[in-house]
């Protein structure tokens, strides 16, 4: 087998903000033509690795190779081979599309033969031909992101870097910026994306799942899914606090989580324990309007990561 | 390099053109700074409303009194008939001055003697009070002249001769004063809030990522900046020229060469503000914070001779001082290079240690 070729790479990468270690010992490998995921919660450290990889940011300690060039001391290179799109990326309002497109093309000093075809692919690459007079600032949440989406891409670069690039948009833009990104990966761009959203993680090809600072797991989702030992059974019950309360006392249960209304309980025997669990919460006066057993969501993985860890 | 010079450049002139309230607030400030500084503030006295206590009741005393009211300096509006009368008005601020003929005015000058009159000035305002009090004094003397041509002149004359303002004009000395107060501040505001803007609405990390140089980013962001800067002098100079009269002695293409050396201090000062504040409002209030003791330090009203020590030794660190002095003797003296260079020396070496000092500073923020 041909050994996969590496877009980025980091060894024991670490930035501290005064006595906050922001990541800590981050090793972390990422093949060309794969959508990387980061996942995790909020300060997990996610952000400042972006920020590291895209150059903006030195590191504390450690090494970051970035299309082959290293991100301190090559970063020149670095950042004409990658496209960062930052959390809260702020376009100029009172520049129309085209103009916020024109501008960054002459930041990356985008050839002056390719330049005009180039915009024309972005703006219909992010269907956004009919607004291409319009000021940024009166686009609409998901147009924006589109917008800043084609800002990101106006020197074609190898290696696409998105923070939370989904946070605070509406679902259906969301699905089409996903769409978008798709299209990119089957161009064999490689994409690394943050997001906070588990959901969204099922998308990626390969997942790291960072928790302050450090990076706890990182594999394909269906492996990481294997993590959970047991099987997962799922409740809805009537009182969601009180059977908490319960399934935590209650025998043989190594971990709950809770999704809304839903509780995922991790035991080492789903479909034996179904019966009982339901028997227990109904002694202990809660209703159980549906059970089932389920094969575990990553978030199920993240979470039973997480209380590994703790206890 | 120069394409990204260029795109910056031409960024920051969409962005003023999109806004044109801005624009045209900025081309404001100096016609009203003009036109209040021009009327409103003068510090001329004019048309000084008097009290007149005439106890001598003759031809004589009449026609002293009809001297002061052609002088233009005092407006002789009410006529008393006592004292009490007459420091009612000026307690209460009716009249600024009051004026007293005593009894026997005219025998004594029939008589050739020394005759009297008694003046009373409302000191609240030292300003105006100082230039009534020569006034009443001159005016006396240059009468007495008239009354007594012929008889042999004082051995010792001292005669006063106001030089380069004859008139002593306030707006010939107050106007080309703006023009050091408007290039201060529109730059320095300007520059500081456009770089704080960026940082303000999160473009800065965007443009972290290009490649582009701290030195393109700050030149380009700058550059309109200089040219307003400079069509805002050519304002002042023009209005002020044209419409309030004050005369330009020296030579323009002087003022405008040393203006841009004037310009590396502001910049720099700009620069080193958007380095410290991280929104608009910082930006502002820590411009203001600069600014406006420097301005009283500048001797733009208050002259920097009349400071106590300490104040005087500071104000050798604000650039805007030695501009005013320069602005000022080019336009209102018609000196040229010889006559400056004292101040021309420190401005230079000021300004490039300010603009040295916070572009470092900056550059460091921005990599």
């Amino acid at each position: 087998m041909m050994e996969q070729e590496l877009a980025i790479e980091t060894r024991e990468l670490t930035k501290v903000f005064g006595r906050v270690k922001a990541v800590e010992g981050l090793n972390l490998r990422v093949y060309r033509g794969e959508i990387f995921g980061l996942v995790g919660p909020d300060g997990a450290g996610k952000t400042t690795t972006l920020r590291i990889l895209a150059s903006v940011m030195a590191p504390s300690s450690g090494v970051a190779f970035v299309g082959g060039y290293n991100v301190v001391t090559q970063a020149e290179e670095v950042k004409k081979s990658v496209g960062y799109m930052p959390q809260h990326f702020a376009l100029y309002g009172d520049l129309t599309v085209v103009e916020n497109l024109d501008f960054f093309a002459d930041l990356f000093e985008v050839p002056e033969g390719v330049r005009a075809e180039r915009i024309k692919r972005l703006l219909r690459f992010a269907r956004l031909e009919d607004f291409r007079n319009r000021r940024a600032s009166q686009l609409s949440g998901g147009m924006q992101k589109k917008l800043a989406l084609a800002c990101a891409l106006i020197h074609n670069p190898q290696i696409l870097l998105l923070d939370e690039p989904t946070t605070g948009v509406d679902p259906i833009s969301r699905r089409e910026f996903w769409d978008l990104i798709t299209e990119l990966h089957l161009q064999k761009t490689t994409i690394v994306v943050s997001t906070c959203y588990m959901d969204e993680a099922e998308r990626f090809s390969r997942v790291g799942f960072m928790h302050q600072g450090k990076l706890l797991a990182c594999s394909e989702p269906s492996k990481l899914k294997e993590i959970v030992p047991s099987g997962v059974i799922e409740v809805i019950p009537s009182d969601v606090r009180k059977a908490k309360e319960i399934l935590r006392a209650a025998q043989g249960v190594m971990g709950i989580q809770t999704y809304g209304e839903l509780i995922h309980v991790f035991v080492e025997d789903a479909e034996g324990r179904e019966g009982g669990i339901k028997e227990e919460l109904e002694k202990g006066g809660v209703a159980v309007r549906h059970i089932k057993v389920v094969r575990p969501r990553l978030e199920d993985a993240f979470a039973f990561i997480l209380s590994q860890r703790g206890g | 390099m120069g394409r990204r010079l260029l795109a910056i450049m031409r960024k920051e002139v969409i962005h003023i053109r999109r806004d044109p309230r801005t624009l045209a607030v900025m081309f404001l400030i100096p016609l009203i700074q003009m036109f209040l500084l021009g009327y409103a503030a003068t510090l001329d006295v004019k048309q000084l409303k008097t009290a007149v206590l005439d106890l001598d009741r003759s031809r004589a005393s009449r026609e002293l009194v009809e001297t002061y009211k052609a002088s233009n300096y005092f407006n002789p509006v009410y006529f008393v008939s006592s004292e009490e009368e007459l420091a009612r008005l000026i307690d209460s601020g009716k009249a600024r001055a009051g004026m007293i003929i005593p009894a026997g005015y005219s025998s004594s000058l029939a008589r050739g003697e020394k005759a009297s009159v008694y003046f009373i000035i409302d000191g609240s305002d030292p300003n105006v009070a100082n230039t009534a009090f020569s006034a009443s004094q001159s005016i006396a003397q240059s009468f007495s002249l008239k009354l007594l041509p012929l008889k042999s002149p004082p051995i010792v004359e001292a005669i006063p001769r106001v030089w380069y303002n004859p008139q002593m004009r306030s707006s010939n000395f107050m106007i080309p004063g703006l023009i050091g107060l408007i290039m201060g501040l529109i730059t320095t505001i300007l520059t500081a809030l456009a770089i704080v803007r960026e940082k303000e609405q999160g473009t800065i990390e965007q443009l972290m990522v290009t490649p582009i140089r701290p030195f393109e980013l700050l030149t380009g962001k700058i550059a309109p900046y200089v040219v307003i800067a400079f069509l805002e002098l050519g304002e002042v100079l023009l209005v002020g020229h044209f419409w309030f009269k004050v005369p330009i002695r020296g030579s323009i293409p002087l003022l405008l060469a040393l203006s841009f050396v004037f310009l590396f201090a502001t910049l720099g000062i700009g620069l080193f503000i958007s380095s410290v504040a991280n929104t608009q409002r910082e930006a502002m209030f820590l411009a203001f914070f600069i600014i406006l003791p420097s301005i009283f330090l500048s001797g733009f009203i208050f002259p920097l001779e009349a400071m106590p020590k300490v104040l005087q030794l500071l104000s050798y660190v604000v650039p805007l001082r030695y501009y005013m002095t320069i602005v000022r003797g080019i336009i209102v003296k018609g000196v040229g290079v010889g006559a400056l260079w004292e101040h021309i020396i420190p401005l230079a070496l000021l300004g490039m240690a300010i603009f040295t000092g916070a572009t470092l500073r900056i550059r460091k923020r921005l990599e």
